[in-house]
C-alpha cells in the first residue's frame, strides 16, 4: 500500500483495509520509536486556532524520527492579518516543507489546503468536520486494549450531537461490525444523518439517555465533553454541563474488562477517582498520538511502504 | 415547425429547449459557452403549451456532451438536447443530475470554506437524486433539497 503524497483530510476518505495499514505501521512505531526515517524532511505546522496536544504531538513525532517543524501557532504573526487567503498562505509554506499539517476553525480548510498543495497534508481538525489522526488514535487506542476491532460493543457518551470525534468515530467503527449505545440527553443525541448511514449499512445502535441501562453491555465507554463552545445559548449549556459524572460508582454494574476513554480535555465528565482503576486508557490514548502520527508522516513522506 | 423560427435553424450544433424562462442565461453562463465561434442564439418568453413560457439555447458547430448537459440538471431538469447534423436531429441527450456538482450550489453552512474564502469553486457529491440530498466535498456537510441554494 502506498501512502506517498496522500493527504489525510477525511475518516471517509480511507478503506478498511487501509485504516488497519495505518494501525500495523503505528505499531511498529511504537515497538520502534526512534528512527531516522525524516531525517532532512521538514514538517510545516500551521495551527490557526489553539491546540496543545495534536500540536504538540505532531512536533515530538516529527522530532522523534529526526525531521525538523517549522510553523506558527496564532496567526498574529503571519501575514494573514495583512489579508493574505488561505490559498498562498498554503502556496507559500508548501515551497518551504515536506508535508503540512493544518488546523483552522472554518470546515473544509485542510481540503482547499490540500488542493492548493502539491506536498501532503494533513488534516489537524478543522472546525466541527473532522479530526483524523483523532480518529486514527482511537482506533489504535482501542485495538490495543481490547486485542481487537471487531464486534465490539462500544458506548458514547456526552455530547454526541457537536462533537467530532465521535461522529468521525462512528464511520471509521463502522466497518468492524459493532453494536453502538449512544448515550445522551435527547438534546445532544447523535444527528440523524448518522443514525441514517448505520442503518443503511445494518449496523445495531441504540439511542439511550440513561448510561446505567446499557452500561453492563459495554466493551469501551467513549466519553466526550459537553463542549461550552458550542451552544449559543449559555442557560442551555448550564443545563447539560455536568449531566454525565463518571465515578468509580459506576463500576458496580460493568463488565470486567469494559476500558473508558476520552479524547481529552475533561472537566468533569471522569472523575479523578477512575484514574488509577485499570478500565481508564484516556491518558494511554493520549499517548497513542505519537504512535499514530509518527505512522502517517513516515508513510505520506514515503519513507515507509 | 414555424413557432421555432423565432430564432433561426442551424445546420450543425445543438439546440437546448424547454429551458424554465427565468433559467435561459443561467444555463449560458453554466455552460461557459465564452470560447465558442460559432453563433449563438438565446431566447426567452418564448411561448409553451406545457411550459407556459420557455427558454431556447441554439449553438452553432459545437455538439454538447452529456457531462456538459448534466450541468444544467439543477436549474433546468425537463430541458432537452438535440444535437443536430445537416438540419437534422441526429441524436438526443437527456438532462440527469450528475454524480458531482461543480460550481453552481452554494453550502448552506456559513462556515464552511467556501463561503470564506474567494474564488473556491463549491463541489458537491450527490448522495439521492430525489429528493436531492448533496454532501459538501470541503465541510461534508450534508444538504437536502430545501437547504440547496444555487450560487
Amino acid at each position: 500500500m502506498n501512502f506517498k503524497d496522500r493527504d489525510i483530510i477525511s475518516i471517509h476518505d480511507f478503506s478498511k483495509q487501509e485504516l488497519l495499514f495505518i494501525l500495523k505501521i503505528a505499531k511498529s512505531m511504537e515497538k520502534k520509536p526512534n528512527l531516522d526515517l525524516l531525517k532532512d524532511k521538514v514538517l510545516a505546522t500551521l495551527f490557526f486556532e489553539p491546540s496543545t496536544r495534536t500540536r504538540l504531538s505532531f512536533i515530538s513525532a516529527m522530532e522523534q524520527l529526526s525531521g525538523k517543524v517549522i510553523g506558527f501557532s496564532n496567526t498574529g504573526s503571519t501575514s494573514i492579518k495583512k489579508g493574505e487567503t488561505l490559498w498562498d498562505t498554503i502556496k507559500m509554506v508548501e515551497a518551504y516543507s515536506d508535508a503540512i499539517a493544518i488546523r483552522h476553525p472554518v470546515e473544509g480548510t485542510a481540503r482547499l489546503a490540500a488542493e492548493a498543495s502539491s506536498k501532503p497534508v494533513i488534516n489537524a481538525g478543522d472546525g466541527a468536520n473532522q479530526h483524523p489522526t483523532q480518529t486514527l488514535l482511537d482506533l489504535y487506542t482501542i485495538q490495543k486494549v481490547k486485542g481487537k476491532l471487531d464486534n465490539l460493543h462500544i458506548g458514547m457518551l456526552g455530547d454526541l450531537k457537536y462533537g467530532r470525534t465521535v461522529h468521525s468515530l462512528t464511520v471509521a467503527l463502522s466497518h468492524f461490525n459493532p453494536t453502538f449505545y449512544f448515550i445522551a440527553p435527547q438534546a445532544l443525541q447523535m444527528p440523524q444523518t448518522y443514525l441514517d448511514d448505520l442503518k443503511e449499512k445494518k449496523i445495531k445502535f441504540v439511542t439511550e439517555s440513561n448510561l446505567t441501562k446499557v452500561s453492563k453491555k459495554l466493551d469501551i465507554l467513549y466519553a466526550t465533553r459537553i463542549q461550552k463552545e458550542r451552544f449559543a445559548d449559555p442557560i442551555e449549556y448550564e443545563r447539560y454541563k455536568g449531566v454525565y459524572k463518571l465515578d468509580v460508582g459506576l463500576l458496580d454494574n460493568v463488565k470486567k474488562d469494559l476500558k473508558i476513554m476520552h479524547p481529552l480535555p475533561r472537566v468533569d465528565e471522569i472523575d479523578k477517582s477512575l484514574d488509577d482503576t485499570e478500565h481508564a486508557v484516556y491518558f494511554e490514548q493520549a499517548a497513542n498520538g505519537i504512535h499514530v502520527r509518527k505512522a502517517l508522516l513516515a508513510l505520506v513522506l514515503g519513507k515507509i511502504k | 415547425m414555424k413557432k421555432e423560427q423565432s430564432i433561426s435553424a442551424i445546420k450543425d450544433g445543438s439546440v437546448i429547449d424547454h429551458i424554465p424562462s427565468s433559467a435561459a442565461l443561467k444555463v449560458v453562463d453554466i455552460l461557459d459557452l465564452k470560447g465558442i465561434r460559432g453563433m449563438i442564439s438565446v431566447a426567452t418568453n418564448l411561448s409553451s403549451k406545457t411550459m407556459g413560457k420557455k427558454g431556447i439555447i441554439k449553438i452553432s458547430g459545437k455538439d454538447l456532451t452529456k457531462e456538459e448537459v448534466d450541468k444544467i440538471a439543477l436549474i433546468a431538469p425537463h430541458a432537452t438536447v438535440n444535437i443536430i447534423k445537416n438540419y437534422d436531429v441526429k441524436s438526443k441527450i437527456n438532462v440527469a443530475i450528475p454524480p458531482t456538482i461543480r460550481k453552481i450550489i452554494k453550502c448552506s453552512n456559513p462556515n464552511c470554506i467556501t463561503n470564506n474564502e474567494k474564488n473556491v469553486i463549491t463541489k458537491f457529491y450527490v448522495l439521492d437524486k430525489d429528493p436531492l440530498k448533496v454532501r459538501c466535498d470541503y465541510c461534508e456537510r450534508n444538504m437536502e433539497k430545501e437547504e440547496i441554494s444555487l450560487l
